[in-house]
């Protein structure tokens, strides 16, 4: 379960995969609701809850949630900003298991370019001070046409700031990170060449290095969240319950957790089960091998780019679709939009 | 082409590097990896290995000896525990848990 405590943070990624329409700060669930949901998810069967945003840390009361997780397996998912001595330790004391920091550069300029403030320091001794915790450290870096050329210096940075494992996520675009598409689209000599220095890495480190692979260069399409409804959910800060943390604009009436039982919304709501199994397919997914590996590829993405959120992905080489997404890697370039809760303001 | 020595030697983070010397240094009193859990779902009725990432799902066997490793005792008292014939097993499967980072 992916827990997104507050679409609320101090930095200002171009790449966010959040919606474009954030959930204000006022309308959050508070402590007692969240610590509800989590055992409701727990009795469900949920064993793990990524508590992420947003920035988690904005949330005063996140050690309070921690402790209300219910044996449920909790990691914190942040950008490091706001993470103190104090602050771990009580959120350790909770029950935390684990943290994962993301890091936008390999350096402090380039990295607080793309996080819109300066934070790379914030970011380097959050990395120690869970290192001195004890806690497994997770280290995750969102790959596109800005960092992929400096991939080696990433993975050194993330292992030389004690990381257990490594994510390196090319863009997905979806929330703001399809705002800025043009901006941070790798070309696909960019994407070669990064994905051969990964290769190279896994014969000299122990450590878990995991390449999760750009859908719009490779003509792949991404395994929808391992099913529809399927193995996970994601609650928004508002209570909404998702089946993708991308599908906030989709053309589903989305259930919320107070309106409905967890147990309701997973097995029942009308989201859950739109897109649940195989039945709903058209040609070519309906016919096609690689239906029950990635499920037709990405909901969201159809519908972002389509309109029509049962086509197939067109991230898909086999898809009609196809050139808009081929169309779009050969278009990259142009300058980012900062992730904003107002609407995007042209700047003069 | 490029091996371990190229980049610079047994890394201190690298928790296998660690692990041997530890091992050398004394008997090795397995105990959970940083952020390893062990715990039973009453929903799968199954014994869980929960890390960063990844649910494992363990065998009884494979429960009853991670459930022995406590830091107290030794390999030889863990493998003491069950039959002699799969003594070899039980080494091995330490060793396995052990070089995915779950035990050190
Ligand atoms: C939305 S962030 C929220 C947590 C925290 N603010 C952070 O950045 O780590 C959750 C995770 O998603 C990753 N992420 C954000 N946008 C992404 C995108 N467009 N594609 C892939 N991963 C993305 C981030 O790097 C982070 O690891
Ligand atoms: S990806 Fe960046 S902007 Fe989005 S929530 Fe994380 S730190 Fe904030
Ligand atoms: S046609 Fe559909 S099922 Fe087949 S590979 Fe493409 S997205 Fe997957």
């Amino acid at each position: 379960m992916l827990a997104e405590l507050t679409h609320g943070c101090p930095l200002r990624c171009p790449y966010c995969a959040n919606p474009t329409r954030l959930v204000t700060r006022s309308g959050e669930l508070d402590t007692g609701e969240w610590r509800r949901v989590l055992g409701e998810a727990a009795a469900l069967g949920v064993l793990h809850a990524h508590l992420s945003g947003g920035e988690p840390l904005l949330r005063g009361d996140l050690a309070e949630i921690v402790a209300g997780a219910s044996g449920i397996y909790c990691q914190l998912v942040t950008s490091g900003v706001g993470l103190t001595r104090e602050r771990l330790a009580e959120l350790a004391d909770a029950g935390l298991r684990s943290v994962q920091l993301s890091v936008q550069g390999s350096s402090a300029a380039a990295s607080d370019v793309i996080a819109g403030r300066r934070s790379f320091a914030a970011k380097e001794r959050a990395a120690r001070l869970v290192v001195a915790a004890g806690l497994p450290l997770g280290v995750n870096i969102v790959l596109h046409r800005h960092n992929l050329d400096a991939v080696d210096e990433l993975i050194e940075l993330a292992l030389a700031w004690g990381a257990n494992r490594v994510e390196l996520a090319n863009v997905q675009f979806q929330g703001w990170a399809l705002v800025n598409r043009r901006a941070l689209m790798p070309t696909r000599d960019q994407v070669a060449a990064a994905r051969a220095k990964v290769a190279a890495w896994r014969g000299r480190t122990e450590v878990e290095l995991v390449w999760v692979a750009p859908d719009y260069v490779d003509g792949t399409p991404k395994p929808c969240m391992g099913g529809w409804g399927a193995i996970s959910l994601t609650v928004a800060p508002d209570g909404r319950v998702l089946p993708c943390p991308a599908a906030y604009d989709l053309p589903l009436d989305l259930p919320n957790v107070r309106d409905h039982p967890l147990e309701w919304i997973w097995a029942d709501s009308p989201a859950f089960n739109a897109y649940r199994g195989t039945a709903w397919m058209r040609e070519p997914c309906s016919g096609c091998p690689r239906r029950h590996e990635d499920f037709g590829g990405c909901r969201c993405q159809a519908y972002a780019l389509t309109g029509d959120p049962r086509r197939t992905d067109p991230a898909c080489a086999l898809s009609p679709d196809h050139h808009l997404v081929t169309e779009a890697v050969e278009d990259g370039g142009g300058a980012f939009t900062y992730r904003t809760f107002s609407r995007p303001r042209p700047v003069l | 082409m490029t091996g371990p020595e190229a980049a610079g030697g047994p890394d201190p983070a690298d928790p296998v590097a660690r692990l041997g010397a530890a091992d050398a240094a004394g008997g090795w009193r397995p105990v959970l990896g940083a952020g390893a859990v062990l715990r039973r779902c009453d929903v799968r009725q199954a014994e869980l290995l929960i890390v960063p990432e990844r649910i494992v799902v363990l065998n009884d066997e494979a429960a009853a000896i991670i459930r022995l490793c406590d830091g107290g005792r030794t390999v030889a008292e863990i493998v003491a525990e069950f039959p002699p014939e799969g003594a070899a097993d039980v080494r091995g499967f330490l060793d396995d848990v052990r070089a995915r980072g779950w035990l050190r």
